[in-house]
C-alpha cells in the first residue's frame, strides 16, 4: 500500500514537472519583486519570442532574493522593488555595477474590495474611519512598498490614529491578498498590482500623492556570479527599450531614469 | 536585543494550545483506539492530515475562511466585531488544528499499548467506564499523556507558515518567535535572528531529550513487556 501511494506522488510529480526539464533553448533565470507579478509574464513572453531564449522567473520578496544571492543564488537577472539592495550587492561584489539600471518607480495606492462597503475616495484620510477595522501594509521593516505606505501615513499625520488597525504581510503580494481574501479591510499596496487582472475586478483603488513618501525606486542588475552575461544584457537592453517602458507604465510604474 | 516579548507570546500561545488539544486527545484517542466503528479510519485520516499537508494548505483555507468572503468569517466578524485573522484566538484554533495529531497520536498509541485484560478485569468488577478511564487506562498511559502535552507544545512553538499567513505580524498577539525570526532575517539583522534562533533550538533539543529520556525511565515503563 505504502508504495503504491509513492509511486502515484512521483507519478503525478513526474508528469507536473516533466515539460520543465526540456530545455532546449537558451535559459535565463530572474529573481523579480513581487511587484511586477502582473506586469511582467508579457513582457517575459515577448522577449522569448525575440530572442528565443527561455526565462525562467521566480518572484518574491525584494529582500530574500538579496541574501539568497548573497549567498551564491543562481540567478542571473534580478528585479528589486528596492535600489538599495542591488547597490548594495554591487557594493559587496555579488552584482555587476555597470549593469544597474533602475527600470521604473513604483505607485502606492490604496485598494479595497468593492463589497467591503469602505468609501476610499477620500485617500489616506478615509481609513480614520470607523468602519475601516484592519489596514494591511507590507512590514516596513523590509519590504520597501511598507517603508513608502508608513512614510505616507506619517506624512497625512494619521500614522498614530491607524496604528492599532495595521497588520503586516511578508510582501507586497501577500499584503493584496490580505485585503483580496476579506480579513483587512482596506490596504496599501502596489499601483501594479491593483491594476493587474486577478484585483481590478474585485477592487477599487485611490492613488497616494507621491509626494507623501521617498520614491519607491526599482531597479535591474546583473549577478556576477552569472553564468549567461550576454543573454542576460540582452535582457537588460530589451527592459531599457520604449515600448517595454510603455508596458510598464500601463501596469502601474513611472517611467525609469 | 533578544525579543522577549515574542517568546512570552509563543509561550502563553503553546501553553493554551497545548492544554485545548489535551481535553480533546483525551476522549477523540479513547474512542478512535476502544471504538469498534469501521470508519475510526476516517476520523484518524482527518485528524492525521496536519502530519502531511504543507502549512501552506491549512493557511490558505484558514485565510479563506477567517475572511469577510466566507459565512464562517462574517458571523464570526458579526459576532465579536472583528474578524478572525490577526487575533491571539485566531491563532489558537489555527495552532489546534495544525498540532492535533501531535497530541492525538500519542495519547492513542499509549491507550492500545493496554492489556485489554485489566481494562476487562475493571469492567467486571463493576467499574464504570469513567471510572476504568480515570482508573486504570490513564494511569497505566501517563507518558504517552505526557509526550503528546509535551509535543504539541514544542510543535506549536514550531508553526511558521500558518502563522505568517493568517497572523498579521502584530507584535505582542500575533508576533511569535518564529516569526520574529523570519523578521530578522529579512531585515538582515542575522546576528539578532541567531540569538533567538539559538534559543528555540536549545528549547526544542530540550524538549526532544526529555521526550526520549522519559521513555527509558523506570516509573514510566510500559505496563507490559
Amino acid at each position: 500500500m505504502r508504495w503504491f501511494v509513492l509511486l502515484v506522488a512521483m507519478l503525478a510529480a513526474e508528469s507536473g514537472y516533466g515539460r520543465v526539464s526540456a530545455q532546449p533553448r537558451r535559459a535565463l533565470t530572474v529573481a523579480a519583486a513581487s511587484d511586477l507579478q502582473a506586469a511582467l509574464p508579457e513582457v517575459i513572453a515577448k522577449f522569448e519570442r525575440e530572442s528565443n531564449a527561455t526565462v525562467i522567473v521566480s518572484f518574491g520578496s525584494s529582500g530574500n532574493f538579496f541574501a539568497q544571492i548573497q549567498n551564491g543564488a543562481p540567478y542571473d537577472v534580478y528585479l528589486s522593488a528596492d535600489i538599495d539592495y542591488p547597490k548594495q550587492l554591487i557594493a559587496t561584489g555579488h552584482a555587476d555595477a555597470s549593469s544597474l539600471y533602475q527600470y521604473a518607480t513604483g505607485r502606492l495606492v490604496l485598494w479595497t474590495r468593492k463589497d467591503s462597503g469602505v468609501d476610499i475616495s477620500g485617500g489616506l484620510r478615509s481609513l480614520t474611519d470607523a468602519r475601516v477595522m484592519r489596514i494591511a501594509i507590507a512590514n516596513p521593516k523590509y519590504a520597501p512598498y511598507g517603508r513608502a505606505a508608513e512614510a505616507a501615513l506619517r506624512y497625512e499625520k494619521i500614522y498614530d490614529a491607524v496604528r492599532g488597525k495595521l497588520v503586516l504581510g511578508e510582501n507586497i503580494s501577500q499584503t493584496a491578498q490580505l485585503v483580496d481574501s476579506g480579513n483587512a479591510s482596506v490596504g496599501i499596496i502596489a499601483l501594479s498590482l491593483a491594476v493587474g487582472p486577478a484585483l481590478r475586478a474585485r477592487g477599487t483603488y485611490s492613488e497616494i500623492p507621491a509626494m507623501t513618501h521617498p520614491p519607491i525606486d526599482q531597479a535591474a542588475v546583473i549577478v556576477s556570479a552569472s553564468a549567461r552575461k550576454p543573454l542576460a544584457r540582452e535582457f537588460l537592453a530589451y527592459l531599457k527599450r520604449p515600448d517595454i517602458g510603455e508596458h510598464l507604465h500601463r501596469f502601474g510604474f513611472t517611467a525609469g531614469r | 536585543m533578544m525579543d522577549w516579548q515574542a517568546i512570552a507570546l509563543t509561550a502563553r500561545l503553546a501553553a493554551i494550545v497545548s492544554v485545548i488539544l489535551l481535553i480533546i486527545s483525551l476522549p477523540l484517542a479513547h474512542w478512535l483506539t476502544f471504538s469498534r466503528r469501521r470508519w475510526t479510519f476516517l476520523v484518524e485520516s482527518i485528524v492525521s492530515l496536519p502530519l502531511v499537508l504543507p502549512p501552506t494548505v491549512l493557511g490558505f483555507y484558514l485565510l479563506m475562511s477567517m475572511g469577510s468572503r466566507s459565512p464562517i468569517g462574517r458571523w464570526w466578524a458579526d459576532w465579536t466585531g472583528h474578524t478572525l485573522a490577526f487575533t491571539f484566538e485566531g491563532l489558537v484554533i489555527a495552532s489546534v488544528l495544525y498540532s492535533l495529531p501531535f497530541a492525538v497520536q500519542p495519547v492513542a498509541a499509549a491507550f492500545a499499548q493496554i492489556d485489554p485484560s485489566l481494562r476487562e478485569a475493571s469492567a467486571t468488577l463493576g467499574a464504570s467506564g469513567f471510572r476504568t478511564f480515570a482508573r486504570v487506562t490513564l494511569p497505566l498511559s501517563i507518558e504517552g499523556v505526557i509526550a503528546g502535552l509535551v509535543l504539541s507544545f514544542a510543535h506549536t512553538v514550531g508553526e511558521f507558515g500558518v502563522v505568517l499567513m493568517v497572523g498579521g505580524n502584530l507584535p505582542g498577539i500575533t508576533r511569535t518567535v518564529s516569526i520574529s525570526i523570519y523578521d530578522h532575517v529579512q531585515a538582515l539583522e542575522y546576528g539578532q535572528a541567531n540569538q533567538t534562533a539559538l534559543v528555540l533550538l536549545a528549547f526544542s533539543m530540550l524538549v526532544l531529550m526529555a521526550v526520549y529520556g522519559l521513555r527509558r525511565r523506570p516509573w514510566a515503563a510500559a505496563p507490559i513487556a
